[in-house]
């Protein structure tokens, strides 16, 4: 026992494997003990925010500020401001004018600027040029001017006896806020979904109901292939006749279709997280049995079954310490393989609104499903429905590497 | 005294295991066949002689490693060459090594004759089909197999004509060497005479010029080989010719070896059969001194430090073992 | 005692009484055109303390016969006598109590132990099964030990290792201890040395002899190796083809082979003393 542990852990696909998995299963445990709370709750009014820090504006006005004086902020302010269109405008007044622009990038905003100083005069009259394009130009003239300024932001509030504003505080150009001083600030590192709720929470308590439900059905599928396998192929005749038969419909029967026509006969408000799992595992089984069988079948000719018969032990007892052992390592692997692809049945039945109800728990499939249901995939909020995937793929790639691995060490012909 | 046709001198192989420990299975061990000779290797499982056959071969594959010494086939030295050229240039056409599963190696989808193609193909790639035909054809008549054999499929025939098919097909290039390693081990008595027939054919037409043969089967060994070696953890403990060997044995392991011998004769049921207690040593850290020493009757003090050298007498028999053969004679009498 | 003094002794025991016999056991796989018979309407009687081999080449039905007279499989026709009455093994209950009566070597000592278990339970199991559960602890180790001993194994050494930690020879003769303790009346010891080396070969069979004469059972031996049969039985029994073409005392079967199969056999098989006449076989004439 204690060698084929030592084997397996030299196993490099197997260490491997089981690298990501207990790193998943860390970030599953650890993750709702530093950011707590409900993964359903939509703190966001709107859908889909950006991964990042959330400031609260409020409150940093409220802040002490700190006024500096940081030569690059000036540029910095400028550069994110022009936006794409005053650029292209831009350029085309130069055009207009006669100014050569060969060597001008449209990106730098510092020549831009320089150019558009020294040039620009309001009352330079272009030939043929329409009054309304001359008032635009003038009108982005004082845009750009006023971005330059040295100007403040005026806070004002209302003043209760007379309904008039009143001024309470200027925000400077040059006032800075310790983000640390201002008492609400939001991290999401992967933003909102459709509902407003934190992704990332989400997708921790979503990886702790999948792994369940993987779980559970690889639970299922095993045990019930098991004790078939066990049966069918130790006892033989006319038992082995008829497991086999129904293992035989079992597998003509696409499991999928079966799955659905399963999961959509439950009403979705009895279809939780249990449910979906253990449906999946009872489509699921068959190969499992198929398997144990062949196994079974030439562990019974061994003779230390015979000896053990001749010994007199009972049927149980040879099935239970003479057969099982020995496949064991083989189980082990089946059952891998079954929550991997049990992870994977709940994502691809989710998808199609089959999945367990949506309002106690999340699943990496109902986010899939919510993600595609709101176009986050149309959209450009990649962060909804990314990190799912990622994750889905990394739960099952961690899981056949894992069971590669053993295999290896179990199966003496696959050695190198 | 013959050509000497394989010359093995001083070998050394090691295993290295999953775990990266060393096995010493092949420890230095030298010897020579001549020209229309046979020689066969006898011992208990595991004791290397299978591992040296697979390291004549001069082709060498994980976990087999070659360490040290020279395997000189008709003058060439081949322990020296790359895989690759070992493989096109040596074997097939100077040596031919037949495991004991060889019967299974035939691919059942394959005609025979298409088997005979790709060995001749391997060497001489220009020859036609026409031609490899015919050659087939009149060696497996001359071999007492029938032709038609050649249009058939592995899974048509006995496990037996199985066998010998892997034979004709493995020395139609007339290899100097074959190297048959419990070739009829998994056969029953009748279909293991018709192999050892046809390999003794094979020697008396010259299409083999000489013969290592491998098995842990005594009696056979005494009725194909001219000379007998037995081998003990990697190592030769004796050598002679078949007849000194089973009636005449030195060493103490090779004397108790020939003692388990039973065979359907009258008298022999009233042999006395010798029992070796104990385990070969472990090949990982073989011992200093004799290796059988443990399981010795008369080892001494002195048998398990000191290195025991390869002793000669009697015109080319050689003993490994501390006592004299004089000496080694007469505590076998006295029991 | 060496093996050459027991073994030359010529007893007769056509007059003990008989321990296991057959009348027309057959043994049929398959239905139909698909249909084999791997035993064949075969007759026997084994005697109290007789050592028996049935001598065979692969696919002759031996090993069929042995499973058939281990109770492992039920014959298709033929009845199987034990001690002289029909066996009736038609339940779990009569089947252990036939097992306490006879006990089984096999071939290969690998495949003979559970690897998950102790060797120590391997023993255990034995005294249970012979109504020594509710002895006390250093009871059955004495027992064990005992039995261990008889093998030349030092029970102290093996307590509490597994059986992959033995070699082979050491595993086969912890079978003979195995049987020692059941003590059961047939020992069927199928092939128990072809997987053995030459040298611990002799020292299992020194013990499947002093273990006959030490609870005075009956020897089935199954073997391909006639030379092995000749050397060690009383009485051999050769088949072919699921048929026994003969059968008598071991000198008169191998020294003077009346059936052509016997006679093939021996001729077959290579000696040391007479020539081994290559040219009774004929290259061409095999069958396919």
């Amino acid at each position: 026992m204690k060698n084929t542990l030592r084997q397996v852990f030299h196993s490099p696909k197997f260490v491997g494997g089981f690298v990501i998995f207990v790193a998943i299963l860390l970030l599953m445990i650890i993750y709702p003990l530093i950011n707590p709370g409900d993964p359903l709750e939509m703190i966001g009014i709107n859908t889909f925010a950006k991964p990042g820090t959330y400031v609260s504006l409020y409150d940093a006005t409220k802040a002490k500020y700190e006024p500096m004086r940081l030569t690059d902020a000036e540029d910095k302010r400028l550069d994110a401001y022009l936006s794409a269109e005053d650029r292209v405008a831009m350029v085309e007044w130069f055009g207009l004018a006669g100014i050569d622009i060969s060597n001008l990038d449209i990106e730098d905003t510092d020549a831009l600027m320089d150019l558009w100083n020294d040039n620009y005069d309001p009352a330079f009259k272009i030939k043929g040029m329409t009054k309304a394009k001359v008032n635009y130009f003038r009108r982005l003239n004082n845009s750009i001017q006023q971005l330059q300024s040295a100007d403040v932001i005026v806070l004002a509030d209302t003043n209760e006896e007379t309904g008039e504003l009143e001024e309470t505080g200027q925000v400077n150009k040059n006032d800075y806020v310790n983000v640390n001083s201002v008492v609400n600030v939001k991290f999401l590192p992967l933003g909102t979904d459709n509902f407003g709720r934190d992704v990332l929470k989400e997708l921790v308590s979503a990886i702790g109901t999948s792994m369940l439900i993987g779980l559970l059905a690889g639970s299922v599928a095993t045990l019930i292939g098991l004790t078939l396998g066990l049966l069918s192929g130790y006892v033989g005749g006319v038992v082995d006749d008829i497991i086999m038969f129904i293992t035989n419909v079992f597998t003509v029967i696409p499991s999928f279709v079966l799955l659905i026509l399963i999961t959509y006969s439950i009403s979705q408000d009895q279809r939780g997280a249990a449910v979906v799992g253990g449906v999946i595992g009872l489509t699921s089984w068959t190969w499992t049995t198929r398997s144990v069988r062949s196994q079974v079948i030439s562990l019974r000719n061994r003779d230390h079954v015979n000896l053990s018969k001749l010994s007199g032990h009972s049927l149980v007892r040879i099935v239970l310490t003479d057969i099982l052992p020995y496949i064991a390592s083989y189980v082990v692997m089946a059952f891998i393989l079954q929550v991997s692809s049990g992870i994977l049945a709940e994502a691809q039945l989710s998808m199609l609104g089959l999945g367990p109800k949506m309002t106690e728990v999340p699943t990496l499939g109902l986010m899939m499903n919510w993600a595609m249901l709101y176009s986050a995939h149309t959209n450009g909020s990649w962060w909804a429905y990314f990190p799912v995937i990622l994750t889905i793929a990394l739960i099952s790639f961690s899981l056949n590497l894992m069971n590669t691995g053993l295999d290896q060490v179990f199966n003496p012909t696959l050695r190198d | 005294m013959g050509k000497v046709m394989l010359e093995v001198r001083n070998l050394k192989t090691k295993y290295i295991t999953r775990f990266h420990e060393d096995v010493y299975a092949v420890d230095g061990v030298s010897f020579s066949i001549e020209e229309g000779k046979s020689l066969g290797i006898a011992g208990e499982s595991g004791c290397g002689k299978s591992t040296l056959a697979l390291s004549m071969m001069g082709y060498y594959f994980p976990p087999l490693h070659y360490m040290s010494g020279d395997i000189i086939i008709d003058g060439t030295n081949i322990s020296g060459m790359k895989p690759d050229d070992v493989r096109k240039s040596i074997l097939g056409s100077e040596i031919a090594y037949i495991p004991q599963a060889a019967m299974n190696a035939l691919n059942p989808t394959q005609k025979i004759i298409r088997f005979m193609e790709d060995v001749v193909h391997a060497h001489d790639p220009k020859k036609d089909k026409k031609s490899i035909r015919e050659m087939a054809e009149s060696r497996f008549a001359e071999l007492g197999l029938p032709p038609s054999v050649l249009d058939k499929h592995a899974v048509e025939l006995s496990g037996g004509m199985k066998q010998r098919t892997v034979i004709a097909v493995s020395t139609i290039l007339n290899p100097k060497v074959l190297i048959a390693d419990e070739p009829s081990s998994a056969l029953d008595v009748t279909s293991q005479k018709m192999v050892i027939k046809m390999m003794r054919e094979l020697m008396e037409k010259g299409y083999i010029k000489s013969m290592l043969f491998i098995t842990h089967e005594l009696p056979l060994l005494y009725n194909v080989t001219d000379d007998i070696m037995v081998m003990y953890a990697g190592q030769i403990v004796e050598k002679g010719s078949a007849k000194e060997m089973v009636f005449d044995p030195v060493h103490p392991y090779s004397h108790g070896l020939m003692n388990s011998i039973l065979v359907p004769e009258e008298g022999t049921r009233g042999n006395k059969l010798t029992a070796i207690p104990g385990t070969p040593p472990n090949l990982k850290r073989p011992p200093d001194g004799c290796r059988f020493a443990e399981r010795c009757k008369y080892a001494t003090a002195d048998c398990r430090y000191t290195n025991i050298p390869e002793k000669t007498f009697d015109n080319k028999r050689m003993y490994r073992c501390l006592m004299g053969v004089d000496e080694l004679k007469e505590v076998y009498g006295r029991e | 005692m060496a093996v050459s003094e027991k073994a030359m002794e010529h007893k007769d025991f056509t007059n003990k009484p008989l321990c296991l016999s057959g009348r027309g056991v057959t043994k049929v796989f398959g239905m139909g055109d698909k249909k084999t018979v791997a035993v064949d309407h075969v007759d026997f009687d084994f005697h109290e303390g007789e050592f028996v081999s049935i001598v065979g080449e692969s696919g002759s039905g031996k090993t069929t016969l042995s499973k058939m007279l281990l109770g492992l499989s039920n014959a298709t026709e033929g009845e199987i006598l034990f001690q002289g009455k029909p066996r009736d093994i038609s339940n779990g209950k009569k089947k252990k109590e036939y097992w306490k009566g006879i006990q089984a070597i096999f071939q290969d000592p690998f495949s003979s132990f559970n690897t998950f278990h102790k060797i120590d339970s391997v023993l255990l199991d034995c005294i249970n099964m012979r109504g020594g559960k509710n002895l006390s602890k250093e009871e059955k180790t004495a027992m064990m030990t005992e039995a261990c001993s008889f093998v030349n194994l030092k029970f102290a050494e093996l307590t509490n290792k597994y059986p992959f930690e033995l070699s082979g020879g050491q595993m086969q003769r912890l079978m003979i201890a195995r049987i020692f303790l059941m003590k059961p009346k047939i020992l069927l010891a199928d092939e128990p040395t072809s997987m053995v080396d030459a040298c611990s070969r002799a020292t299992i069979l020194d013990m499947l002899l002093n273990l006959r004469d030490e609870i005075g059972m009956t020897v089935i031996f199954i073997t391909h190796d006639i030379g092995l049969a000749y050397y060690i039985s009383d009485t051999v029994y050769i088949m072919e083809h699921g048929k026994f073409v003969e059968y008598g005392k071991a000198d008169e079967v191998i020294l003077e082979p009346k059936a052509a199969y016997t006679k093939r056999l021996i001729s077959d098989v290579p000696k040391i003393h007479e020539e081994w006449d290559l040219s009774t076989v004929d290259l061409l004439t095999e069958a396919e």
